[in-house]
């Protein structure tokens, strides 16, 4: 099916992909189908910068448990880099 | 039916169709080459995009001796490689239904003012295209026979409507202007076989012509070969139905 399950985060930062570094002012986070994992859904994050189109993406399917630990790893790395550094 | 003493040959190329609000999209065009006269049938592409199985299955319909066009409903959203172009309207919840309305019968009317065309036309989609295939046979009187390929959304409960898909495709079933061809996975979520069910209840309630086949050991997507949900079986039994049907409704 497709979902349409669509989360949007406005980020700052850069991505790497096929053109080389870009700066990325959004993630678009999906659950729905993959274009290339072998499942029906899968977690995309879609790191793109929105005013350069659509090639402008650097794009990662994961399956659902993978995702979760990378949001774990995610919040892990935060809270020690916060810890360490003092920055928010 | 093809024979080894037969000729065949087709003309297939991206051409520039004058869609919904008259806007310039792009379209894939296959057709086989002779005087006719053709059939004709607007495959309307999943969420995926605009993509190769798209672009195959458009000659695949010029290889069976209809011409086929399939027209990119992801045009006005920029261009780069079909999986990119898709994974932006995926985030912005999909193309609106009026819009896939306008696109696709515009290319139906592309179609039918062919100097090789037998006067008749029929829709196909599949995911996405499904339910923009129920959409477009119940919204305009363009076509003359409509397959619906396990189409999720048909069936819209009032909190998944959105500006862009503002009612569910079931709510037009008494406009519905075609004979109308089901292929569904009785493992499929969306539409599940309860939704497929209610849709065909609706059906029956409007006296409508239609023919629904659930595939047991089939989930969604069952005809795309490079993807873990193929099918082999029931693809197969799936396209011989879409041949037929096709065949009955729009030969000359």
């Amino acid at each position: 099916m497709c979902t349409m399950i669509a989360e949007i985060a406005r980020i700052e930062g850069s991505g790497k992909g096929a053109r080389g570094w870009i700066p990325i002012d959004r993630a678009n986070v999906t659950y729905d189908h993959p274009f290339q994992l072998a499942v029906e859904h899968s977690l995309n994050i879609d790191f793109v910068n929105a005013a350069e189109g659509p090639d402008s993406r650097i794009a990662v399917e994961l399956h659902p448990s993978s995702a979760r630990a990378l949001v774990r790893a995610i919040e892990e790395a935060l809270a020690r880099g916060v810890a360490q550094t003092g920055e928010v | 039916m093809y024979r080894t003493d037969m000729y065949e040959g087709m003309l297939a190329e991206t051409v520039t169709v004058s869609g919904h609000n008259g806007d310039a999209i792009g379209a894939y065009f296959a057709r086989p080459l002779g005087e006719g006269p053709f059939p004709g049938v607007v495959l309307i592409h999943h969420l995926p995009g605009w993509d190769e199985f798209y672009r195959e299955t458009t000659r695949r319909f010029a290889h069976h001796g209809y011409a086929a066009i399939s027209p990119n409903l992801y045009h006005r959203e920029g261009h780069g490689t079909p999986e990119d172009v898709a994974a932006m309207v995926r985030a912005d919840g999909g193309v609106p239904d009026e819009q896939v309305v306008g696109d696709v019968v515009a290319s139906a009317r592309v179609l039918r003012g062919l100097p090789t065309s037998n006067g008749k036309v029929g829709v196909i989609g599949t995911c996405s295209g499904g339910r923009h295939t129920v959409l477009v046979a119940s919204r305009s009187t363009e076509f003359d026979a409509a397959v619906d390929c396990w189409g999720g959304r048909v069936v819209m409960p009032e909190d998944e409507l959105t500006e862009k898909l503002p009612v569910a495709p079931i709510d037009y079933t008494a406009d519905l202007a075609a004979p109308l061809l089901g292929l569904f996975g009785a493992d499929d979520a969306s539409p599940s076989p309860e939704q497929v069910a209610q849709h065909e209840e609706a059906l029956r309630e409007h006296g409508k012509e239609y023919e629904f086949h659930m595939y047991e050991g089939a989930g969604h997507g069952f005809f795309y070969w490079n993807r873990p949900a193929y099918r082999i079986d029931q693809a197969m039994d799936g396209w011989d139905k879409v041949w037929d049907f096709f065949g009955r409704h729009l030969s000359s």
